[in-house]
C-alpha cells in the first residue's frame, strides 16, 4: 500500500485583518469591499516559502525516523533562490542524511500536487521508499488588487511511503494545457491576470471537468463515491458548482479558508487535504485537485491508521496560534512593496558578505541548529566545537551531533533593543536556555516585547537573519518563539 | 605561585584629552594632545621612552591598523611598539605591557597609549562587532541590549522589584551626573535628576537614554618606569603599579548553563587575582576610590557585587545608602566614569588610571577626595556572556 504517511501545515502567526487593507486601498479600489471579510496569513518580516516549508516538514515529521527519508521534492513559485536548490536548504535544515535526492518543482500553481503525484510514482516504481513532499508559497501582490484580499501565505507538507499509511493512493489523472489565466514572467513581482468570467467558463469548468472525468474512468467510479471534495479556488463558487455537477453533496465540499487564512497557492491543494485528514474517519474516499495550467486530480482512501497519526503541530494548532495585525502598513513593508527609511545601521549590517565557504563549513550548525553532545560528561553544547564548555569536563574531540532544533527550551535573560537595526523594531532577543541542557543567545520573533517573559517556554523555529538586497542573498538562522 | 607585578613599577606621568564629540580633530591630533601633557607630567625627553603599547578597539573607523599610527603621528624612531586590541580591556592591556616591560627590565621607561575615534560613523552607538561566522548566528544587538539582559536576570535571580532596581540603576547614573559636572575634562556635564533618568525614552529595555554611556573621542596616555629612575625624577609620592589582571570568558556563560546571567564570571576572577596579587585582605575597607565600567548603570551595579565589594544580592542597598557617591566611603566614577567623561574604547582603561593617579597626588582639583591610598579601576570588554575584565590597582608607595 502506498500513500500518505503523515502531513503538516505550517501558517504564519500572522493574521491581517483584511478591513485593513479595505481601509487604506478603498480609495482606488473600492470594488475590493465584498472579498474584505475575515483574515489572511501573513508572513513575518522573517518568513518565506523556505522558512514556511522547513515549519511545516517539521510538523510533519514530528516524532518519525528522519534517516528513512530519501527524497524531498519542494513544490513553490515563490522560492528565495533562482539558482541554488531550495529543497537542499530544507533538507539541510531538517538535519536529513546526505544521501538523498532533492529536487524543487515550479513554475505553477499546479506543482504541490504534481510533487505529490512524482512522490507516488517513484515509490510504486520501487526505486525509493519515503519521499518528503513540501509546498509552500509566499505571495507578493500589487496594493490595491484582488489578490491581495485573497491570497495568504503558508505550506503544507506530506510524507509518502508504503508502511503504516493513512490515506491510501488509489490512483491519479492530470492534463496538461497551457491556459493562462496568469502568469508571472521571469524578472516580475507580480502576476499579469486576464479576466474572471473567462478564467472561470474556459478554464476551471472545462479543465477540471476533463480531468476528473478522465480519473473516474481510470479507477471506476462515480462521483457519488466521493467522500470529500478537496478543490482550491479563490471562487468557492466554482468548487461547488463542479461538485454538483458531478453528484457530490455540498457539504462534502472542502473550505477554501479564505475567511481564515487566503488561498496559499502551491501549498493549498495540500493544506486542504491536511484540514479534512485531521478529522477524517477511515475509508473516506477523497479526491484531490491541483490546478494550474491543467489539472491533476488524485484519488486517496483513509486507512484505519488515520485516527493514529501525530502532527507536531496539527492544522487546528496553526490555525488558533494567531495574532492579529491590523497595520496593513507593516504588510506593505514586510513584503517589500514601500521604500522605508532604514537607517545607516542597517546599511553597515551589509559591509562584508556572507563568506559562502564559512557558511557550508558550518552548515550544520546554521542551516540545521545542529550542535553537540560531550561523550565524556553528556554535556549538549552550541555550538559544537572540538573542546567540551562544561569546566569540569573539556574533554577534547568528544562531541556528537546533538539537534537543538526540537528541544524544549525558555528564556533566561532578554530585552527589547531600540538601538539596534530591526525590521519590527525594537529588536527583541535573549538567552534562550534548553531544558535538557545547552543554550544559545537568540532573537525572538513572532511577539510582542510586552508579551515576553523570564522563565516562558519557547521553541526554535528556522527564519530569514538577514536579507542582503546589495548580493540579492539571504542568510537564515534559527530563533526563539513562544510556545502557545 | 609568583609573587606579580607589586611596586615594581611606578607611574611617572600622565595625560588625557577632554572626551566628547570631538568633530574637529581625527585620531592623530588626540594622540599628540594626550602625550603632550603625559611627557611634560613626566618630566623628561621623549627620546628616553624605550618601547610603546597602542590600544585603540575599532580600527576600522578612523584610526587604522598595527601600531604605526601611534609611530607615525608621534614620530617615534627605531623603538618597538605594540597595538593592542582587546575590546574595552584594550587601554588596561596596552598598560600591562608597558609595566611588564619595565618590570621585567627590558627596558626602563615605556608609554601606553590609547585612543578611539568613533564620531565617524554617521550614527549613535557603536557598530557591531563580529566575524564572518558570528554574523551568521549571533543577533543583531546592540551594546545595551546585551548588558540590559544583566537587569532581567540579576531581577529574576533576587526576586526584586523591576522598580527597585530601575531607581538603583538610575541612582548609579545620577551619581556620576553629579560627578562629572565637576570634570572640566568631561564630555557629558549637566546634573540629572532620578526622575528624568527614570523616565528617559528607552534604549533597550530596562535600559533608558541615562542608563547608557556616551560614544566619544578622546585618548590618555601613561609613562612608567622603575621606582628608582621615578626618585630620581623627583617623584613623590611614587604611585605604584599593585596589580593587573585580566580574566576573559572560557565560553561557560555562552553555552553551559552554570551561569544564570545576573553577574559577570570574569570581573570576578579579575578582581580576586588581583586582590591576591596586591595583598589586599578585605577590598571593601581597604580600596579608597574606584573607577569602573559602566558602559551601562546596570554593569556598574552588578561589578559592585563581582568586585566583591558589595555582598551578592546587595548593590542596590550600598548604592542607595550613597556608599559609592563621592562622599560615600568608596567613591566610585568620582571623574564622570563612562557615563559622563565618554568612553572612547580604547582610551577608557587609561583614562580610568588617570583619574586615580591624580586623586592619588592630590590634583583633581573640585572633585579631589580627601588622602585616598589605593584606588582600583576596572573594564569589561565585550558583553556580558563573552567578555574580557581587566582589574588594575595603583597606589602610593608606603
Amino acid at each position: 500500500m502506498v500513500g500518505i504517511v503523515s502531513y503538516g501545515v505550517y501558517l504564519p502567526r500572522l493574521r491581517l485583518n483584511r478591513k485593513s487593507i479595505f481601509t487604506a486601498n478603498s480609495w482606488m479600489s473600492p470594488g475590493v469591499h465584498n472579498l474584505s471579510k475575515g483574515e489572511r496569513t501573513m508572513c513575518n518580516w522573517d518568513e518565506d516559502a523556505l522558512t514556511m516549508a522547513v515549519e511545516a516538514s517539521r510538523n510533519c515529521t514530528f516524532g518519525l525516523d528522519k534517516k528513512e527519508i530519501d527524497a524531498v521534492y519542494l513544490a513553490s513559485t515563490s522560492l528565495p533562490f533562482q539558482d541554488r536548490q531550495n529543497a537542499g536548504i530544507l533538507a539541510t535544515a531538517l538535519n536529513l542524511k546526505a544521501n538523498i535526492a532533492t529536487a524543487d518543482l515550479t513554475s505553477s500553481q499546479r506543482a504541490g500536487t504534481s510533487a505529490f503525484i512524482t512522490g507516488l510514482h517513484a515509490i510504486k516504481g520501487g526505486d525509493l521508499s519515503d519521499i518528503l513532499i513540501a509546498a509552500s508559497d509566499h505571495r507578493i501582490t500589487r496594493i490595491g488588487s484582488s489578490q491581495e484580499m485573497l491570497f495568504g501565505d503558508g505550506a503544507a507538507a506530506l510524507l509518502l511511503g508504503s508502511n503504516n499509511v493513512i490515506a491510501e493512493y488509489k490512483g491519479s489523472y492530470s492534463i496538461s494545457d497551457d491556459f493562462v489565466d496568469h502568469y508571472r514572467g521571469q524578472n516580475s513581482r507580480f502576476d499579469y491576470r486576464w479576466e474572471e468570467r473567462w478564467i472561470r467558463d474556459e478554464g476551471y469548468n472545462k479543465v477540471v471537468t476533463q480531468t476528473i472525468n478522465g480519473l473516474f474512468e481510470k479507477v471506476g467510479i462515480t462521483g457519488g463515491d466521493i467522500d470529500r471534495f478537496v478543490m482550491p479556488c479563490v471562487f468557492n463558487k466554482i468548487s461547488s458548482g463542479l461538485a454538483k455537477k458531478f453528484g457530490i453533496d455540498q457539504e462534502k465540499v472542502c473550505d477554501n479558508m479564505h475567511l481564515v487564512s487566503g488561498e496559499t497557492g502551491t501549498a493549498h491543494s495540500l493544506m486542504m487535504l491536511a484540514s479534512i485528514l485531521e478529522k477524517a474517519k477511515p475509508g473516506e474516499k477523497i479526491l484531490l485537485i491541483g490546478y494550474g495550467q491543467g489539472c491533476d486530480v488524485i484519488l486517496l482512501e483513509t486507512t484505519g491508521s488515520i485516527k493514529d497519526v501525530k502532527a507536531g503541530e496539527n492544522f487546528r494548532a496553526n490555525l488558533s496560534r494567531r495574532k492579529e495585525e491590523n497595520n496593513y502598513m507593516k504588510f506593505l513593508a514586510f513584503n517589500d512593496l514601500v521604500t522605508l527609511d532604514k537607517g545607516i545601521r542597517e546599511e553597515t549590517m551589509h559591509k562584508t558578505s556572507t563568506a559562502l565557504s564559512v557558511m557550508y563549513r558550518k552548515k550544520k550548525m546554521i542551516l540545521g541548529l545542529v550542535g553537540g553532545k560531550c561523550n565524556e560528561c553528556g554535556t549538549p553544547q552550541f555550538p559544537k566545537m572540538d573542546i567540551c564548555v562544561n569546566p569540569e569536563c573539556k574533554a577534547a574531540h568528544t562531541q556528537v551531533d546533538y539537534e537543538f532544533a526540537y528541544q524544549p527550551a525558555k528564556v533566561l535573560s532578554w530585552t527589547s533593543d531600540s538601538l539596534t537595526y530591526a525590521a519590527d523594531p525594537p529588536a527583541l532577543y535573549g538567552m534562550i536556555q534548553f531544558d535538557n541542557g545547552g543554550r544559545i543567545m537568540a532573537d525572538l520573533t513572532d511577539l510582542d516585547q510586552d508579551e515576553v517573559r523570564t522563565g516562558m517556554p519557547v521553541k526554535m523555529v528556522f527564519r530569514i537573519k538577514l536579507v542582503d538586497k546589495q548580493r540579492s542573498f539571504i542568510r537564515y538562522f534559527w530563533k526563539a518563539t513562544p510556545l502557545i | 605561585m609568583a609573587i606579580g607585578i607589586k611596586d615594581k613599577v611606578a607611574i611617572i606621568g600622565m595625560g588625557c584629552t577632554k572626551f566628547g564629540e570631538r568633530w574637529d580633530v581625527g585620531a592623530e591630533e588626540l594622540m599628540v594632545e594626550a602625550f603632550e601633557e603625559c611627557l611634560a607630567d613626566a618630566g623628561i625627553e621623549r627620546d628616553r621612552i624605550e618601547a610603546a603599547w597602542l590600544s585603540t578597539c575599532l580600527e576600522e573607523i578612523n584610526v587604522g591598523k598595527a601600531a604605526l599610527p601611534l609611530s607615525l603621528t608621534l614620530r617615534l624612531a627605531d623603538i618597538p611598539i605594540t597595538r593592542v586590541e582587546n575590546y574595552c580591556a584594550s587601554g588596561t592591556d596596552a598598560f600591562r605591557g608597558a609595566v611588564y616591560a619595565v618590570a621585567s627590565g627590558a627596558c626602563d621607561i615605556s608609554l601606553a597609549l590609547g585612543v578611539e575615534k568613533l564620531k565617524d560613523t554617521g550614527f549613535g552607538g557603536l557598530p557591531e562587532f563580529g566575524d564572518p561566522l558570528a554574523f551568521q548566528w549571533w543577533p543583531n544587538g546592540s551594546a545595551p541590549g546585551y548588558f540590559a539582559q544583566l537587569a532581567s536576570a540579576y531581577q529574576a535571580k533576587f526576586n526584586v522589584d523591576p522598580k527597585d532596581l530601575k531607581r538603583a540603576i538610575a541612582h548609579v547614573s545620577v551619581k556620576s551626573h553629579d560627578n562629572g559636572f565637576f570634570n572640566p575634562k568631561a564630555h557629558l556635564r549637566k546634573k540629572v535628576t532620578e526622575e528624568e533618568v527614570i523616565n528617559a525614552p528607552m534604549v533597550a529595555k530596562p535600559l533608558g537614554l541615562f542608563d547608557c554611556c556616551g560614544v566619544s573621542d578622546g585618548a590618555a596616555a601613561a609613562i612608567v618606569s622603575t621606582p628608582e629612575i621615578a626618585k630620581s625624577l623627583g617623584k613623590m609620592p611614587l604611585i605604584t603599579v599593585k596589580a593587573l589582571q585580566l580574566a576573559l570568558s572560557s565560553g561557560i556563560e555562552m553555552g553551559h548553563n552554570s551561569w544564570d546571567g545576573s553577574y559577570v564570571i570574569t570581573t570576578r576572577a579579575a578582581s580576586k587575582s588581583a586582590y591576591e596579587e596586591a595583598g589586599i585582605r578585605n577590598p571593601r575597607e581597604e580600596i579608597n576610590m574606584m573607577e569602573v565600567h559602566d558602559c551601562f548603570s546596570i554593569t556598574e551595579l552588578v561589578t559592585m557585587e563581582d568586585l566583591h565589594i558589595s555582598p551578592e544580592g546587595g548593590a542596590i542597598k550600598d548604592i542607595m545608602d550613597g556608599f559609592f557617591d563621592a562622599n560615600g566611603k568608596i567613591p566610585c566614577q568620582i571623574d564622570g566614569g563612562l557615563k559622563c567623561f565618554g568612553h572612547p574604547i580604547g582610551a577608557s582603561g587609561i583614562r580610568m588610571l588617570y583619574e586615580v593617579y591624580l586623586q592619588l597626588l592630590g590634583r583633581a582639583d573640585k572633585r579631589q577626595l580627601r588622602n585616598p591610598r589605593l584606588g582600583l579601576t576596572h573594564n569589561l570588554g565585550g558583553l556580558p556572556h563573552r567578555n574580557v575584565a581587566s582589574v588594575a590597582i595603583i597606589g602610593k608607595k608606603e
